[in-house]
């Protein structure tokens, strides 16, 4: 087990200096690298010395190479270089920022799987079929909703009509529950989606009929077999919500004018601030892959199957961050090829 | 799944189409009877196929400019005249939608083709050369979707600048991972086909066989997650757009529209209302044709 976890922090390692390169190679090596042109903007009014002094400071008079490895060296020891605005240290400008965008996505996350549980569970035993099938049409209607409508339906209907939740970030928590809700609607939708389909097709499966059988109850088999079961697939979707959340909170805290990483991405856009642009991709990959190495990590805790599979030797590459684990019969159905697409994109 | 919000009630008489059993079936009946059937989807084909429409020729359904600023008619609630009422420089906000159909619509389309075509060049070198191609093109798919998404696009157009083309292309770039791994494995699956083999046997050289028949034989399959990243880059574009990374002022686009009427939110609530309806029910109709695609192709 041990062997398996490092083989995993291994390849998380791996992924995020490869995101980190291919984050420099974008946005530093391209052609028209933005970092030269900011120095050489005539509204700057920079004398020719005063560039050459800029160059030195960021590193840019020598070639690229030599640049890549100064700032993976910076990188090992915790420096991710200086804001071209206003030469602050981006590792700083990210750390404050941070504690307020993990609240907001930890609420977010908390709000969207609990509306993914209660559409998901709700949808498929419902006696009623008018309700079934308006459940079965949430995830639909929420993943066809851009997520700064959704926000900017919450902030009028709940702040500027009702005046139930501040619309200014005031550092409470009810404050928070209206970006928080936007960002949960926005991932409950794959969720849900897999989450429905995955407890349809435990319910087929043989061992549900012989507890019938045996005369369980449904709530007794749905605690006790069909959510262990179900959830499965869903896991999987956690992890992938989870770089959905931290795109999201870019659009949200503007939606809600809170500070935080998505303002600071967006300040840094609207700058061409590049060591901060690239700073918020490491920080925000790190956080995915985190998320998804814990995932990792879980599965076999919950699923004997890959458990047994990982003591014998015989995991066969799992599965990568964002791929799908078949992990056995029933689940392959909810984990029909176009579902996780149709979450990772959005 | 036919709870589609903003879709009109079928066709009135839907339920007394008295059809008797023993008359013959023409075709005409047949179509009718799917689509009564089909309901939704037919909705869902109307509201794509005018959306398209306003694109193509937005002159058949508005005869204002949507640039032009009138000084005398700023901030007008809905009217027979203006449907949607008219913003703070006292454009019409219907105009304004209507033409900001192109941007958005083209927008995806482009961001749609560029997606594809990448991810074909890559999921077809992958899947068909093998090997270290393989591992190699694995491998940066791997660290493109490693990235959140969204948070890629926005990267792409901090080199790229802003602008519709260039989101739509940062747009198409990100999803050309997803389309590649699909590709890839539609490529693996057709390598093995007796068709495959037969133009191999016949002599055929592999960039003609991977044009001719592979890759032909692989987009069919992907037309399910066409259909999605359609409705997807409508929503990623407009999201650019609202954060002020697409579409240029004074140029209409959808997302760049409900940014506008933001600041009226509590006032002149319509201002944000219809183009944001419109682009969800736009996507709503795209994502149910999409589903409905993917049913079939399932059977």
């Amino acid at each position: 087990m041990a062997r398996h976890l490092l083989k995993r922090l291994a390849h998380a390692v791996l992924v995020l200096w490869a995101a980190y390169t291919l984050a420099f190679i974008l946005l530093t090596a391209l052609p028209g690298n933005a970092i030269a042109n900011l120095i050489n903007n005539p509204q700057n009014q920079l004398t020719p010395e005063d560039g050459k002094i800029l160059k030195a400071f960021y590193g840019l008079d020598h070639p690229v190479v030599v640049q890549y490895l100064r700032a993976l060296d910076a990188l090992l020891h915790g420096n991710l270089g200086y804001s071209l605005s206003n030469g602050v240290k981006v590792s700083d400008l990210l750390g404050d920022a941070l504690p307020g965008t993990l609240r907001l996505t930890a609420l977010g996350f908390v709000f969207g799987a609990v509306i993914a549980a209660a559409v998901g569970v709700a949808g498929s035993y419902t006696r009623w079929n008018w309700l079934r099938t308006l459940l079965r049409s949430v995830p639909a209607l929420a993943a066809s909703v851009p997520s700064f409508v959704v926000g900017i339906l919450i902030l009028s209907g709940f702040s500027f009509e009702l005046h139930l939740i501040p619309a200014v970030d005031n550092g409470t928590l009810l404050a928070l529950v209206g970006p928080a809700f936007t960002l949960g609607i926005m991932i409950s939708a794959p969720l849900s989606q897999v989450f429905s389909a995955s407890i349809e097709a435990t319910r087929r499966q043989p061992f549900v009929h012989v507890l019938q059988a045996r005369g369980a109850g449904e709530r007794y088999i749905f605690g006790h077999g069909v959510l262990r079961n179900s959830s499965l697939p869903v896991l999987t979707m956690l992890g992938l919500a989870m770089g959905e959340l931290i795109a999201g909170s870019v659009v949200t805290e503007a939606v809600f004018a809170r500070n935080g990483i998505g303002q600071i991405t967006l300040n840094a856009v609207n700058t061409q601030d590049l060591p901060v642009v690239q700073g918020v991709v490491l920080v925000a990959t790190t956080g995915y892959v985190l998320v998804n190495l814990v995932v990792d990590v879980v599965h076999p805790l919950i699923d004997p199957r890959i458990r047994a599979d990982i003591l014998a030797g015989r995991a066969k590459r799992i599965k990568r961050s964002t791929g799908a684990t078949p992990v056995g019969p029933g689940v392959d159905e909810a984990m029909a090829p176009r579902l996780p697409e149709e979450v990772a994109t959005r | 799944m036919t709870a589609t919000v903003g879709n009109p009630a079928p066709p009135a008489g839907a339920g007394e189409t008295g059809r008797p059993a023993e008359a013959p079936r023409t075709r005409a009946i047949r179509v009718l009877l799917w689509s009564l059937r089909h309901w939704s989807v037919v909705v869902a084909g109307a509201i794509l196929a005018v959306a398209v429409l306003w694109a193509l020729v937005p002159g058949w359904f508005t005869h204002a400019n949507p640039t032009a600023i009138g000084a005398t008619d700023k901030l007008l609630p809905p009217s027979s005249a203006h449907w949607f009422g008219t913003d703070r420089l006292g454009r019409d906000q219907f105009t304004r939608v209507v033409y900001g159909a192109r941007a958005s619509l083209s927008g995806s389309v482009v961001a749609v083709l560029i997606g594809v075509t990448v991810g074909s060049v890559f999921g077809a070198l992958a899947g068909w050369f093998g090997r270290w191609i393989d591992a190699l093109v694995m491998r940066l798919i791997d660290v493109v979707l490693s990235i959140p998404g969204f948070l890629l696009a926005i990267t792409i157009v901090v080199v790229l600048g802003y602008g519709i083309p260039q989101a739509a292309a940062a747009v198409g770039i990100t999803s050309s991972a997803a389309f590649a791994r699909l590709i890839r494995s539609e490529v693996l699956r057709a390598k093995t086909s007796q068709y495959v083999e037969a133009a191999v046997a016949s002599g055929a050289r592999s960039p003609t066989v991977l044009l001719r028949h592979v890759i032909p034989n692989s987009l069919g399959p992907t037309l399910s997650l066409v259909t999605i990243q359609f409705g997807v880059a409508i929503i990623w574009i407009a999201s650019l757009s609202f954060l002020g990374l697409g579409a240029q002022p004074p140029s209409p686009e959808w997302g760049r529209l409900v940014a506008d009427g933001r600041n009226f939110m509590a006032s002149k609530p319509y201002l944000v209302v219809y183009p944001a309806l419109t682009v969800a029910v736009v996507v709503l109709a795209g994502n149910h044709l999409a589903r409905h695609f993917a049913e079939r192709q399932k059977r």
